[in-house]
């Protein structure tokens, strides 16, 4: 198959995906009324964003193979520095992204720098401390440019008014909808390039890469880098998105919810951590509803109480995955194909 | 002088809340190459067993009897989800090391929205006896208690793990086989054996730690165990990942720097310095930082 | 096991203690081992040769389990490839590695008590074999010299009773006069127990070995008795690139 023949699938969902905006129907139990109402599309439009920050974390993690704990940092960083280039700044929103994009970058070159002296775990367990140390920055407020507990909202007088408002929900989810394409398209272009190969070849074997030829260190560091990029574009469009900028994504928590999202879609993959960011999100905020259900209420008290917790559920499914279908949603996906066609 | 012996005394009682900690999350890693993100819910479990046991207990019992109850359930309750966790999920994994990382993740995620569910995400306050909420006087420094407490269980652990991997034959096979395991089994030793004691080791003392914790900010909370345990694995990283006696160094170091840099700078620089500080250990030497496997 | 013991003993002469049949390895994307298949009889020495990568230290790592592996291997009839490299060790493989693989950070006393249980260096066949090792019975392994460290390496294995010894270059890296002590204890643990030796030192081959299997790219392309190489120079320069005359030189 040549490449552009690949390429059909992703871009006849990128056009079914922009086309909803224009669809009044009703998915009742799987949307909050209808496709095209300001509900649908705010959800959607999350999911989409997340989807691209989970693609943008399998940069790092799925295709170099580095486990790193601290790529909500950068994701943060992109966040917050919109809402405090826009609110602290008075900036204009696209040099806020600048900013950001800008500010995010030269904060990945450091932490990556440093992190990426060490290997393995010992990696993780460090940008799991830089990210811990930007969540208490951002919680202690400091000069009071964070926010604090409360978060940043973005400044209303420094957006276009494309972005703001119930009704047009829909630029958000195309906004979202674009954001997850250009990182599509990144990772793709990324994966051709020699810098690309360094990384696959540094994720199956770090010393036979290094054998080979390849600046492992190099590689690793590009790698952190570009999704440190992609994450802060991620945050970026997450801030437009939410309206403004909000501590939780600054925690671990955050971090190990996107490696959950990439595992659970299948790591290495375009289609695995999009799908699995997607999944995630939606999961996630739809299980929530699901707490008052009539289902759960027949349950005794506390088993009942366990299983309205999203994270219950997710984090019980996660580990279930990694069991049984440990390259993921579209690892099984390939392996059912695959079987069919042999049968 | 007495804001200085105050505050060494402080940074100790929480070092030694950070070594209890991550001495378990030391072993586990030095000998399996497991990142135990599960630690911090087995803090959470025993900080629950212990405020269940505190509050199901009769009240005539006195707090202080109750605390004492409270702390051995604490320990037993780590000890077992240690042993559990390990036999059901992490022994299947054998060798696959980010497999194993991700299962713990996940249970950490499970375990904190398990007890959310049950418990609320709010904090139940913890009782602690007169003698404990009280401070004793030292060189004009009115220290609390209970940081004595922490000191004298940190020691008592630090004392009985060293014992343990010096004198007995499991500490010589563990000893062995954090410096390589390959070749223990290689030796016919099952080190499989020794995974299973050191969890349930790991998971006592962050059962305690969980409990400690409690007593130390007078509640219990479905998040404490998670907010420990990212200082915990910065003990491990600066202690060299596996070695005990340079664990114990670097909770101290640790729990002294956030101390003082909160006191003498400003809230929130002390927990800064201490993410500087493995930024500069990890600049100075980092090939000590890579781990045995 | 006990009720076939008559039967099995009588075979026992016939039997090889060892046998690998279309042993296959792959690490990764490369075939390391493709087919290898050889004896190893009940007695005596066998070496495995080769030259450098061909996938010797593979075939000891797999026959042990060490190494991800397909294929047969057989320890005295019994098929292994299922037990842990643990059973494995304790149905009496004794593996001495490449590169001795001490524990540096514990005593002499403490690596061969790992093995010994309750007894260290004063089991009976470390004062014999291994005297040096007695006085040093304190010192943390790791500050040993190498040839002090294969010593550890196997006196360790010695301490449990072993059907077959795999032995990976025992005397890499150590000086002359240690070379023929090492030997001379391989000689002497050789009279009891057989041997699967991986040996680059030709003289040592030619003075101890009396079986040699020859590897190149993974697969076996000469068995025999070891006299028959060692004596033909050119065979040994066709199959191990190596002259006779100049490795005895060195």
């Amino acid at each position: 198959m040549s490449r552009h023949l690949k390429a059909l699938p992703a871009l006849g969902l990128l056009v079914l995906l922009a086309y909803l905006p224009y669809l009044p129907v009703e998915l009742p139990g799987l949307l909050p009324g209808r496709v095209n109402g300001p509900g649908s599309m705010q959800l959607l439009a999350i999911c989409l964003t997340m989807a691209g920050i989970a693609l943008s974390y399998d940069v790092v993690f799925g295709r170099t193979g580095l486990l790193s704990f601290g790529h909500a940092l950068f994701v943060a960083a992109g966040s917050y520095l919109t809402a405090i280039g826009m609110a602290s700044l008075g900036l204009p929103l696209p040099l806020a992204a600048l900013l950001a994009l800008v500010g995010t970058t030269a904060l990945a070159l450091v932490v990556g720098g440093i992190a990426l002296r060490v290997g393995g775990i010992a990696f993780a367990m460090v940008t799991l401390a830089f990210a811990q140390a930007a969540s208490i920055i951002v919680l202690r407020n400091p000069g009071d440019v964070t926010g604090g507990e409360e978060g940043r909202s973005l400044d209303r007088d420094l957006m276009p008014d494309l972005l703001l408002g119930v009704n047009n929900a829909p630029y958000r989810y195309w906004l979202a909808l674009a954001f997850v394409a250009v990182a599509w398209l990144a990772v793709a272009w990324l994966s051709r390039t020699r810098a690309g190969h360094a990384m696959a070849a540094v994720r199956e074997n770090e010393a036979r890469a290094a054998v080979l030829g390849f600046d492992v260190y190099r590689a690793k560091l590009i790698a952190v880098v570009v999704a440190a990029f992609l994450g802060g574009l991620g945050g970026v469009v997450h801030a437009v998105v939410l309206g403004g900028s909000n501590p939780h994504l600054t925690t671990a928590e955050f971090t190990l919810s996107l490696l959950v999202m990439v595992v659970l879609g299948g790591a290495g993959s375009r289609w695995g951590a999009v799908l699995g960011g997607f999944l995630y999100t939606y999961a996630d905020s739809r299980l929530v509803n699901l707490s008052g259900s009539s289902l759960l209420e027949s349950l005794p008290g506390a088993l009942g109480n366990v299983l309205s917790q999203p994270l219950f559920v997710l984090g019980t499914f996660f580990v279930i995955v990694v069991y049984f279908a440990p390259t993921g949603l579209t690892g099984l996906g390939h392996r059912v194909l695959r079987r069919e066609r042999v049968e | 002088m007495s804001d200085v012996v105050l505050l060494v005394v402080t940074g100790l009682g929480l070092g030694a809340l950070y070594f209890l900690a991550a001495s378990g999350l030391s072993l586990i890693y030095g000998l399996m190459g497991v990142l135990n993100f599960a630690h911090g819910s087995f803090m959470v479990a025993g900080a629950y067993a212990g405020w269940l046991t505190m509050t199901g207990l009769p009240d005539s019992l006195g707090v202080g009897v109750r605390m004492a109850v409270a702390i051995a359930v604490a320990l037993a309750v780590g000890a077992l989800i240690g042993f559990v966790v390990e036999a059901v999920l992490i022994r299947p994994l054998y060798r696959r090391h980010i497999q194993q990382v991700l299962v713990t993740v996940g249970l950490s995620l499970t375990a904190v929205a398990a007890v959310q569910g049950v418990w609320g995400s709010d904090a139940h306050p913890l009782d602690k006896p007169a003698w404990l909420a009280a401070t004793t006087d030292l060189a004009g420094a009115e220290v609390p208690n209970d940081r004595f407490l922490f000191i004298a269980a940190a020691l008592l652990l630090f004392g009985g793990l060293l014992a343990l991997l010096r004198f007995t034959r499991l500490g010589l096979v563990i000893r062995a086989g954090v410096e390589n395991r390959t070749m223990v089994e290689a030796l016919g030793i099952n080190v499989q054996r020794t995974f299973s004691v050191v969890f349930a080791i790991g998971g006592a003392a962050a059962g305690l730690a969980g409990l400690l914790a409690g007593v130390y900010a007078n509640s219990v909370s479905p998040l404490q165990g998670g907010s420990m345990l990212i200082y915990a694995f910065i003990v491990v990283v600066i202690g060299g990942m596996g070695s005990l006696t340079g664990t114990a160094v670097a909770a101290v170091a640790v729990g002294l720097v956030q101390q003082l840099a909160n006191y003498y700078a400003a809230s929130g620089v002390g927990d800064l310095s201490v993410v500087l500080l493995l930024a500069v250990v990890l600049l100075v030497r980092p090939a000590s930082m890579q781990g045995a496997h | 096991m006990t009720t076939t013991t008559t039967t099995s003993a009588r075979r026992q002469e016939a039997q090889p203690i060892l046998r690998v049949e279309d042993l296959h390895v792959r690490y990764g994307g490369s075939h390391v081992l493709q087919g290898v298949s050889f004896d190893v009889p009940a007695t005596g020495v066998t070496a495995l040769l080769g030259r450098n990568g061909v996938g010797k230290t593979t075939t000891l790592k797999a026959v042990l389990g060490l190494a991800p592996r397909s294929g047969g291997v057989a320890l005295a009839g019994r098929d292994v490839t299922r037990w842990s490299v643990t059973r494995t060790v304790r149905e009496g493989v004794g593996y001495v590695p490449e590169d001795r693989e001490v524990f540096g950070g514990l005593t002499v006393e403490e690596n061969l008590r790992l093995v010994g249980g309750d007894v260290g260096v004063d089991a009976p066949i470390v004062g014999e074999l291994f005297p040096d090792l007695v006085r040093r019975r304190a010192q943390k392994a790791g500050t040993l010299s190498g040839g002090q460290q294969q010593m550890v390496a196997l006196a360790r294995v010695l301490l449990r009773d072993n059907r077959l010894l795999l032995v990976d270059e025992p005397t890499k890296g150590l000086a002359p006069k240690l070379v023929t002590e090492v030997a001379d204890v391989l000689a002497r643990v050789a009279q009891t127990t057989p041997i699967l030796l991986v040996e680059q030192n030709l003289p040592v081959v030619r003075r101890i070995a009396d079986t040699v299997v020859v590897l190149d790219a993974g697969q076996v392309v000469h068995r025999g008795p070891a006299e028959e190489l060692v004596s033909d120079p050119d065979l040994t320069r066709e199959l191990l690139g190596v002259s006779m005359r100049r490795e005895a030189r060195q």
